[in-house]
């Protein structure tokens, strides 16, 4: 058992480390390439995200949103689908959560407010989810095109429901929610102050760990897996292939949801045009480079978001583009080492002995 | 231009000791393959035989690792496809390779348009298409969308696309499998004209009647190797099944093994003389079943048969004459046309995957890398795959009797090596079977479908496989054994039936029935009136 968790450990570690390693040597010659020395740019990178407290509780905010996708990509790959769609599912689902939010008043307790907008959240990612998962399954319509052009749908839906009938005026924004606000860290822990780090991340926390139970513990988990690994296997084994499919996209999407909960309930209180930001698609990175497994998106996330943050620490050494190249050559190093992206290239295949 | 004036020369095709490998699988071992010009040749042998490999090597697509390839006398060892669409070698592939949104005239230029200037002369195209069409007697109409065509229709577009190409030597890949009876007989038409014109044709089928029909020789290939060569003239059809399926030494050892084992003679004796007392109660009765394949054709043609407990029923036939689809049919894994299925005495016949095991019904998959294993679980997981309702507790898999399971198994069943937790994949063929083997016989069942159990693993996992289905028979169960090994079938069975085109042409008690009985019956030259 404990050897099995091991290697269970070491497929989850092993190539984000090796694409990590690989970036690092990237990111030495770009960095010389400016003429400026590999170490003090770590080093400033470092002290901006890791070495005080704004930094880090800005890292740990960024790394929930991309928690959340990332799992929520992880999922659908599990399954043998590629949500493409987070984009739409994590702006739809902070949509949904601020729309219960502005439904409710002071009054109404936090202890319910907020599961309320919680679940807003997910069913509001849910419903984008569940929309490709119905059409895979009823007409065979492949899951990356419907989720990818449903991006656009839902964007340019909230963006017009926003635009032209909930917000204040002057801005693209709702009206800050009567009730359901997650406190911020900087509440309990002062140090914190002015970043937007908020107890969200105790929700991704139980959102990985859940998602791991679910994958590994769980009947419906077995079967999932089974369908993502060998679907005519899985059908041989009394699995509906076409239920787990809905299952996972709908599941997917509603866990993509959840992440709005971060910059709706947890740092601003409202709902924003542009809210997503790219995090979706950044989801599709992290589970990559979490290899799928839970706790390696935890770590992918925060691997993602010190990147992120770290961009605008050294801004004045280096263009924070080259933090965006640095992100680029890690998806790529990690593509080339994950077996799941492997298999559709085609590369390092085995072949099958009788 | 006749036949008899070339046959002086040098033969169109002439391959020898052609080895291939992919992997740890030889496809080919000292294959060897000699078609003079003008004639047809059929290349004959069950799925796996190495009759594509050797045709790719032909048209350039693959690499022998060992031997020669020499096409009209001219050494070509390890060309490319180019080159041998140049010397005038087209393949027709079973899956065609047209563009469905052009029409027939632009599929068969493709790659070669005639200009007008810059522009595409498209008239030219089809007065060339139908000047071919007049020809050759392939009868097409040149304007008309490929997407438009019916399959017979599509496979003369592309024999045409390939004699535009100047084609002298035509491979066929299983063109009938595709094609209505009217069908294949027009295309026999078009061959033989083809031939008589100086063409040379190399067919690629295991239907034997055909092979009779239209060849002029024959090349019989088996795991790789080329058995015999023979002129259709001078031999039969069971001669030519004789040496498709034919035995091998360890085959000879295995039906000794089985009949020396006179204890389990015994008890088989037993249980058919209970049968014929009580011959009402079957296990499994299947009723006028038809069965759809994938593209639309009947691949089960109303096939009738019960089985009683305590019996195995085999079923030999060439491969591809409906029986994959007749057990995925009855495991529940393909939808039933018409008909019905019963386990004792309740209808399955709608049921799914899930309900069929509940009802007591077992089935070891012909595939296990496809269906029976999911090779990247746990050996653990993989003895629960289907069951995985009985060991789960409110949605919660039970991982401690997950082990327990495995556990038992792995020692019921002599896995080796004794480890629950190593993924499938790291498994030899032999113990990988053995897994499927345990989950589906370490439980309670009262059906067993066994299809191709020892397809692939070594002889002393064949051995054990077969004791353990001749102690399910002991134990009262009902089995269904389709193995593509005559001897196999014939060393386990009771009864024995033969499909042949999706039908039984014969059920017939296993004392009665040899390979030369078998083989007659599995080529469709004898049938029983149903």
């Amino acid at each position: 058992m404990t050897s099995r968790f091991r290697t269970q450990l070491e497929e989850a570690l092993f190539p984000p480390i090796i694409a990590l390693l690989i970036a690092l040597v990237c990111g030495d010659l770009l960095i010389m390439s400016y003429g400026q020395s590999p170490a003090t740019v770590y080093r400033l990178l470092l002290e901006g995200t890791w070495g005080n407290a704004y930094g880090f509780g800005q890292v740990l905010y960024k790394a929930t949103t991309l928690a959340f996708t990332g799992l929520a990509v992880s999922l659908g790959i599990r399954a043998g689908l590629f949500n493409v769609g987070a984009e739409g599912q994590l702006a739809a689902g902070g949509f949904a959560a601020a729309f219960v939010g502005l439904h409710l008043t002071s009054a109404v307790p936090w202890l319910i407010a907020i599961p309320l907008c919680m679940m807003g959240a997910a069913v509001g990612g849910g419903i984008v989810g569940a929309v490709p998962g119905y059409l895979r399954v009823k007409f065979g319509a492949h899951e990356v095109i419907v989720t990818i052009m449903l991006n656009f749908i839902v964007l340019a839906l909230l963006n017009w429901l926003i635009a032209n009938h909930i917000h204040v005026e002057e801005t693209l924004h709702t009206p800050e929610i009567g009730a359901g606000a997650i406190p911020r860290l900087d509440a309990f822990m002062p140090a914190f102050h002015g970043s937007a780090a908020n107890l969200s991340m105790v929700v991704a926390a139980i959102t990985a760990l859940a998602g791991w139970y679910y994958l590994f513990r769980s009947r419906r988990g077995f079967e999932l897996r089974a369908v993502g690994l060998q679907p005519d296997a899985a059908e041989y084994g009394g699995v509906s292939v076409r239920g787990v499919w809905f299952r996972a996209l709908t599941l997917s999407g509603a866990i993509a949801g959840l992440g709005g909960i971060n910059y709706v309930l947890g740092y601003k209180h409202y709902y924003e045009d542009g809210l997503a930001g790219g995090a979706g698609f950044l989801g599709i990175a992290v589970a990559l480079v979490g290899r799928n497994h839970p706790l390696g998106v935890i770590i992918a996330a925060l691997f993602f978001a010190t990147l992120s943050q770290g961009g605008l620490a050294i801004h004045a050494f280096v263009p924070k583009q080259m933090v965006e190249v640095l992100q680029g050559v890690v998806i790529l190093a990690v593509a080339m080492s994950v077996p799941e992206v492997r298999r559709v290239l085609r590369l390092g295949r085995k072949p099958v002995t009788a | 231009m006749t036949a008899s004036a070339e046959t002086n020369q040098s033969p169109a095709i002439l391959m020898r000791g052609i080895d291939k490998s992919f992997g740890s699988v030889r496809a080919n071992r000292a294959a060897s393959l000699e078609v003079l010009r003008g004639e047809i040749h059929a290349l004959v042998g069950e799925n796996g035989a190495g009759k594509s490999t050797l045709m790719r090597i032909l048209g350039g697509l693959q690499k022998p690792d060992a031997g020669t390839l020499e096409v009209n006398g001219k050494d070509v060892t390890g060309w490319t496809t180019s080159d041998a669409i140049a010397a005038g070698i087209g393949v027709v592939h079973q899956h065609f390779m047209l563009v469905p949104t052009l029409t027939v005239a632009e599929n068969i230029v493709l790659g070669q348009e005639p200009k007008k200037g810059v522009r595409f002369d498209y008239a030219w195209a089809v007065a060339e298409v139908e000047t071919l069409s007049k020809e050759t007697g392939l009868v097409v109409r040149a304007d008309q969308k490929v997407s438009e065509l019916s399959v017979g229709e599509a496979q003369r577009v592309e024999i045409l696309k390939t004699l535009f190409r100047g084609a002298k030597i035509l491979v066929l890949d299983e063109p009938t499998a595709v094609l209505s009876p009217p069908e294949v007989r027009d295309l026999w038409v078009v061959l033989r004209r083809l031939r008589d014109a100086g063409g040379t044709i190399v067919l690629i089928t295991h239907r034997l009647d055909e092979v009779i029909e239209i060849s002029d020789v024959i090349t019989v290939m088996r795991a790789g190797e080329t058995v015999t060569r023979l002129e259709t003239g001078k031999t039969t059809p069971a001669e030519i099944a004789k040496a498709m399926v034919g035995r091998d030494v360890a085959l000879a050892a295995r039906q000794a093994a089985g009949l020396t084992d006179a204890g389990d003679a015994g008890d088989a004796a037993q249980h058919m003389g209970a049968h014929t007392s009580a011959d009402a109660a079957s296990a499994l009765s299947v009723t006028d079943l038809v069965v759809m394949g994938s593209r639309g054709t009947r691949e089960v043609d109303g096939v009738t048969f019960s089985i009683r407990p305590g019996e195995i029923l085999g079923l030999a036939g060439v491969e591809g004459n409906g029986q994959t689809e007749l057990i995925e049919a009855l495991a529940g894994l393909r939808a039933v046309e018409s008909g019905s299925i019963r386990i004792g005495s309740r209808d399955v016949t709608y049921d799914n995957v899930g309900q069929r095991r509940d009802a007591g019904l077992s089935h070891i998959p012909e595939d296990r890398h496809r269906r029976g294993l999911i090779l990247d679980y746990s050996v653990a997981d993989n003895l629960v795959l289907g069951r995985q309702r009985e060991f789960a507790s409110r949605g919660m898999l039970d991982g401690a009797r997950i082990a327990a399971n495995a556990q038992t198994q792995i020692e019921a069943f002599d896995i080796r090596p004794p480890s629950s937790s190593l993924p499938a994949r790291s498994l030899s063929g032999g113990n990988q079977q053995k897994v499927v083997v345990a989950r589906e016989m370490g439980r309670e069942f009262t059906v067993l479908l066994a299809s191709q159990p020892t397809r692939g693993v070594d002889v002393g996992a064949i051995e054990f496989i077969h004791s353990r289905i001749r102690e399910a028979r002991a134990a009262g169960k009902a089995i269904l054994l389709v193995s593509a090994e005559l001897n196999e079938v014939l060393a386990l069975a009771d009864r024995i039936a033969v499909m042949y085109r999706g039908r039984f042409v014969t059920v017939m008690p296993a004392a009665d029935a040899s390979e030369d009985v078998l083989g007659e019956y599995m080529i469709g030259s004898k049938k029983d009136a149903a």
